[in-house]
């Protein structure tokens, strides 16, 4: 009779990937990248040294923040940001509601369909800040054309999700519904409206918050709100006044965070 | 035979409070927004709104047809686009993943200091733009690509902790237990129970958040932090519309590759 003999060490089985070839490609060429992609950054030294100065100043100004001398400018730029959130909030709403709707493949025929998922498309690839651009340049400067961007993004946004959510919902109560000779208008009311609004709802609040947090930036080029005060304290080099921006930011965004969590959980 | 009940002739989803409470809400919303429609357009140049039709069609006209000779001279900024995103991917992560360790409830070597400090990383990172860190940048370090893989990466670091964290907190709280009852001390544990079960989510995390900063890596050039975002500056400066759309194109045809790389990828791992 032979002795088994059972291995007396354990080795870890690889967990992603499980050739050994393939793990040994990838291991290299993600080196070889990495020294490609390292060496294309030419760091400035000298540059690097002088503006550590400059970012100690900018951490000095965070931990000691001047909400005073530039007050009537940040209040100005809040209250365009937070008009400008509701507003683009409410009218985006609006308008996806009816193309997430159009979008969804179980209530509209194929024409239609593709018509609002082409709208949808074309919404959710393109960037705030670059519509915010053309927008301004259409526009004028000001927060119309910022309320005008975050309607636009909204509608990508909001449309795709509440698309998707009609096309889960639960099939027997259209049904039902349906068997009791409603018309297409009864039925959306009846049937599909009570399944998906919570999630509406929810969904809604969440929006309010990424469009605040938008509107802290399509300011840089030129379209109102809080972004452009921001802008203007860099430029000046006055980094109190825009620490107290950033944490004036941090803090709407934490309570809006707190908010709308809250207003989903009383929801559910 | 005793009286009968009388019900309701028409039916209604709610009883009446509740239907009043909810009309008032409604009122309140719609008030609140008109009143906010008027202080925003207080400064509003209506010539201006008015005039916008006519100004779409002037910059629509002056945009096509595209200039394709220019593409050659856009694929180092495309380059150098797709290296601010990967390694301020890879920053990212390694940031994110200590801080996501110190913020789940689980993990979290005390949770009265450290976790608060933690958790408030995350959200400052998250509520700030990527934009924004990068003006930040510009102004410390330098214009160039450095400004702009620091901002990818210090604005990955919320989103990769906060997703991560929560993946923490989610584990199968068993196999911890099966593994510290064999003795293994608390990095042991670390590194035999919780790990393994988070890899899988990590790598998706990871794979998402880098197809997310590709899209935002390509407009940080905007305000001077390198990438393909310099080059569309500079045509808008110039207003050279027929290169905007160029880089439009361009720009559009780099997120969709990344976005069917990044489902292919994450359909893989998980």
């Amino acid at each position: 009779m032979t002795e088994v003999t059972y291995a007396d060490t354990w080795r870890r089985p690889p967990q992603i990937v499980k050739r050994r070839a393939w793990r040994w490609g990838l291991a290299v060429g993600a080196v070889i990248y990495l020294m490609l992609a390292l060496g294309t950054i030419d760091i400035d030294w000298q540059r690097v040294v002088v503006g550590l100065e400059r970012g100690q100043r900018f951490v000095a100004g965070f931990l000691q923040p001047d909400f005073v001398s530039r007050w009537d400018d940040i209040a100005q730029g809040l209250i365009e940001s937070l008009t400008m959130t509701l507003t683009s909030t409410v009218v985006g709403i609006l308008i996806s509601v009816p193309i997430g709707i159009g979008a969804a493949r179980n209530l509209t025929p194929p024409p239609v369909y593709l018509v609002c998922r082409g709208i949808i498309a074309v919404s959710r690839s393109l960037q705030e800040i670059i519509i915010a651009i053309f927008l301004v340049a259409m526009f004028g400067f000001g927060p119309f054309a910022g309320f005008l961007t975050l309607s636009f993004a909204t509608i990508g946004f909001l449309a795709k999700l509440l698309a998707d959510d009609i096309e889960e919902i639960d099939e027997r109560q259209a049904e039902a519904i349906a068997a009791t000779g409603a018309s297409w208008w009864q039925l959306i009311n009846y049937a599909i409206q009570p399944q998906v609004m919570p999630r509406l709802i929810g969904l809604s609040l969440y929006r309010l918050d990424i469009n605040f947090r938008e509107s802290s930036v399509i300011g840089i080029v030129g379209a109102g709100g809080i972004g452009a005060t921001l802008n203007t304290a860099i430029d000046r080099y006055e980094y109190d006044s825009a620490g107290a921006i950033l944490l004036l930011i941090i803090v709407i965004v934490m309570l809006s965070e707190y908010a709308s969590g809250y207003v989903r959980k009383f929801l559910q | 035979m005793s009286e009968m009940t009388h019900y309701r002739e028409v039916w209604a989803p709610r009883p009446p409070r509740t239907r009043l409470m909810v009309w008032f809400a409604w009122l309140l919303l719609v008030a609140l927004f008109v009143y906010c429609w008027q202080v925003m357009t207080e400064n509003t140049i209506w010539a201006f709104v008015s005039d916008a039709p006519r100004q779409a069609m002037d910059i629509g006209s002056r945009m096509v047809p595209p200039r394709w000779g220019y593409l050659p001279e856009l694929l180092e900024p495309l380059w150098d686009t797709l290296n601010i995103a990967t390694l301020g991917t890879l920053g990212g992560i390694v940031m994110a993943v200590p801080v996501a360790f110190l913020a789940a409830r689980n993990t979290t070597p005390s949770a009265r200091f450290l976790r608060p400090v933690a958790l408030f990383i995350i959200v400052a990172s998250r509520s700030i733009n990527s934009l924004i860190w990068a003006l930040l940048l510009v102004a410390i370090i330098g214009p160039g690509l450095l400004a702009g893989i620091v901002a990818i990466a210090l604005r990955s670091i919320g989103f990769v902790g906060k997703l991560l964290y929560e993946a923490i907190e989610e584990i199968d709280t068993k196999q911890v237990e099966a593994v510290s009852a064999t003795g293994a001390s608390s990095v042991q544990v670390l590194n035999y129970a919780i790990v393994p079960q988070i890899v899988p989510t990590f790598i998706a995390i990871g794979v998402f958040r880098w197809d997310i900063n590709i899209r935002e890596s390509t407009i940080l050039g905007l305000v001077g932090a390198g990438g393909i975002g310099l080059k569309l500056q500079s045509s808008i400066n110039v207003l050279a519309w027929p290169q905007v759309t160029m880089i439009l194109l361009l720009i559009l045809g780099t997120v969709v590759v990344s976005e069917w790389v990044s489902a292919k990828l994450r359909r893989a791992v998980i």
